[in-house]
């Protein structure tokens, strides 16, 4: 779960990180009020716009403005509130600017990088750190991997000064910068722990003209399966950052992507549901969603999920692809039945049943009056539901 | 010979008054497998019935009461996300042989201490979590995979995806060929039993002569798992990798499966799996022919 750079700067705080001071905007009043309370409070009449959109690369896309004085920041705010960003991790579509934040200016004298991911094959949390900051990371990691130092933490025992120390020498820092690095870096790890966090990435990190070290921006990624013991994180979701079908999904406990194609699928299982994607292409299809209902999903999430692809207009055809273990067929077949009964059933479906209780959901179906085509593999019923659905 | 179960292993099951785990223990029982008791805290002393009204077992509230009362050496888990990193370590600390662990969405956080404690000991093996299980057909199933589709043969299948490793079960069960043992090492970032140990003990196991290996896009475990077949494997391996057409940076249902910044796509991992001389299936209703096609 993504949340906003104003957000995770509040919690950076909470966790004595040092960031700028800032306020969130949602109008352009309010960032010119901002603005005027930010030149006030600090004696500098430079400030940041900065757009609020769940994506990196926002500066390079003009989301970032640098500007001198409360007229400049809201000619700012009135630019960038309501325009659609593209970056490099947008997509094509790009994001709507909704929030804005606005923030204090600072003399910056060396920008540097500092991420903290989760490291699959250690099994540990990894921090990194780079001296190139303020620039795509990626790129310096396939270009200068030596630029990038990297230390583990030990979850038995925690992070450990000598690793600070270690990360701040690779740097380079002087002995005052060292100090403020340490610092930020070990509070940034303790909040990775506490915050369950899948990422935390912080570029760039600045050090001031005075030495001090500073998160300049802030993102931070939650682990969803943590969400059971953090109820604050509900009020940091901005669903407008989401498809609102997704979000749907989601509530009812099933895995939802939207995709660009026409071909509804139902599968259970993500690996599944990957590789119905990959063979409704094989055959020369093009899947309209990624839809995983899981194990344990009842009756009436499957319903749901069906009803989310019944309802999208661009399906032309849908594929239930199931093969059964701790999800049982019946199931799968009662929640399409419900489903077809409340909304219809206007486009061709192809079923192939499998596993647990298949014998009851194929008997479900073949009871329920529905024009279903069976399919025996895979394999047939992505070819079937590809020609079916050409013909629509 | 099969790997890691057989008939004489005595399962115990944390979390079976659940309705996932009864309904699950009832099913194993009925296969065959041994269930010789059931972990629940504040249950102790009540019995478990079996749902299909033949069979059932004690209930115990610690897992090593249950391990000194019954003589278990493996658990199967099914209790809740939140739990479950708890469960998992109790089980550990009783030096249970195997723990199957089903549940999913279990946090990261929780699996690192857990891995932690597991690198830390030589006692107990875990496999999972968020998987199927393990099958060794005829003798044992712990897990949740549908236990008919099953038929005893050389064929070892390892995969990280649930369905699919029914897909590759049922594919060759029909094509008359049948399994060794399945494993279902499951998707998410930190895990148990990684490819290449189940690949280690494939290699070794007399009984299985071919094998079918499935990933997903994500992480590196197929890459890693290519290079040690390269090297180690002489025995005919099929491959499948699904996410081919998975846009990066969205979660594919699995916590793990995602491609970001370039990495773990499906395209490298396939590259890397033929490298290493294995058949990569094109499309996962050919998993089954790929195999018999290597077999002869």
């Amino acid at each position: 779960m993504n949340i906003h750079e104003y957000q995770a700067k509040e919690i950076f705080r909470r966790y004595g990180i040092p960031t700028p001071k800032g306020i969130p905007a949602f109008s352009v009043d309010e960032a010119e009020a901002a603005a005027k309370k930010l030149i006030e409070e600090t004696g500098n009449q430079v400030v940041v716009v900065k757009a609020q959109i769940h994506a990196g690369g926002r500066g390079k896309a003009g989301g970032v403005k640098v500007v001198k004085g409360v007229d400049a920041a809201k000619a700012a705010a009135t630019e960038l509130l309501g325009k659609t960003l593209v970056t490099h991790q947008t997509g094509p579509e790009g994001k709507k600017v909704q929030r804005l934040y606005v923030e204090q200016g600072l003399a910056i004298k060396t920008e540097l990088y500092t991420a903290l991911v989760i490291d699959r094959e250690k099994h540990r949390v990894c921090i990194m750190a780079s001296s190139e900051g303020g620039v795509d990371i990626e790129e310096v990691a396939e270009s200068h991997p030596e630029k990038i130092h990297k230390v583990w933490i030990d979850p038995a025992v925690g992070i450990m000064p000598y690793q600070l120390r270690q990360l701040a020498f690779g740097l380079g820092l002087n002995k005052a910068q060292q100090k403020g690095f340490g610092k930020l870096v070990g509070a940034l790890s303790e909040l990775f722990v506490k915050e369950d966090c899948s990422i935390a990435e912080v570029n760039p990190l600045i050090i001031t003209e005075d030495d001090d070290v500073v998160a300049l921006d802030a993102k931070i990624n939650f682990d969803g399966n943590a969400q059971f013991r953090h109820k604050a994180w509900e009020e940091l979701h901005d669903l407008s950052e989401e498809a609102p079908t997704e979000t749907e999904a989601k509530a009812a406990g099933l895995s939802y992507i939207q995709l660009d194609g026409n071909i509804g699928c139902l599968v259970n299982g993500a690996g599944l549901a990957m590789s119905t994607m990959d063979t409704i292409q094989h055959f020369g299809g093009d899947p309209a969603n990624f839809l995983d209902v899981g194990g344990g999903a009842s009756q009436e999430a499957v319903t749901k999920a069906f009803k989310i692809i019944l309802e999208s207009k661009d399906v032309k055809g849908i594929f239930v692809n199931i093969f059964g273990g701790i999800m049982k067929c019946d199931i799968i077949a009662n929640g399409v039945v419900a489903a077809t009964k409340e909304l219809g059933l206007e486009v061709p479906l192809v079923v192939r049943l499998a596993g647990t209780n298949v014998e009851q959901g194929r008997e479900i179906l073949a009871n329920s009056g529905l024009n279903i085509t069976p399919a025996a593999t895979m394999a047939e019923g992505a070819q079937k539901i590809v020609e079916l659905a050409k013909g629509q | 010979m099969a790997i890691f179960v057989d008939k004489n292993t005595k399962v115990l099951v944390q979390g079976i008054t659940g309705s996932a785990g009864t309904f699950h223990a009832g099913q194993c029982q009925d296969y065959g497998t041994q269930i010789v008791g059931g972990v629940v805290p504040g249950k102790g002393g009540q019995t478990w019935d079996n749902p299909s009204g033949k069979g059932g077992c004690p209930v115990f509230d610690t897992v090593r009461e249950a391990r000194e009362k019954t003589g278990a050496n493996a658990s199967v888990i099914f209790v809740p996300p939140p739990f479950a990193g708890d469960a998992i370590l109790e089980a550990i600390d009783a030096e249970l042989e195997l723990v199957v662990v089903i549940t999913e969405g279990i946090p990261v956080m929780d699996m690192l201490k857990v891995r932690r404690v597991l690198d830390s000991q030589t006692a107990t093996r875990v496999i999972g979590p968020n998987c199927p299980g393990i099958i060794t057909p005829d003798e044992c199933k712990i897990g949740i995979m549908p236990g008919h589709i099953h038929r005893r043969g050389n064929v070892g299948i390892v995969s990280k995806s649930g369905t699919l490793t029914y897909e590759a079960v049922g594919q060759v069960t029909a094509l008359g060929m049948g399994q060794s043992t399945a494993v279902g090492i499951g998707g998410d970032p930190i895990r148990g039993t990684g490819f290449i140990e189940i690949l280690e003990q494939f290699v070794e196991d007399d009984e299985t002569h071919g094998i079918i290996l499935i990933g997903e896009i994500g992480g590196s475990a197929e890459e890693r798992a290519a290079a040690w077949i390269k090297e180690n494997c002489k025995k005919p391996v099929a491959g499948f990798i699904a996410g081919v057409t998975a846009p990066p940076g969205k979660r594919m249902g699995h916590a793990g499966a995602i491609i970001s910044g370039g990495k773990g796509t499906a395209a490298a991992k396939i590259e890397a799996l033929e490298a290493a001389g294995v058949k990569v299936a094109p499309t996962p209703s050919d998993m089954g022919t790929t195999m018999q096609s290597l077999l002869g």
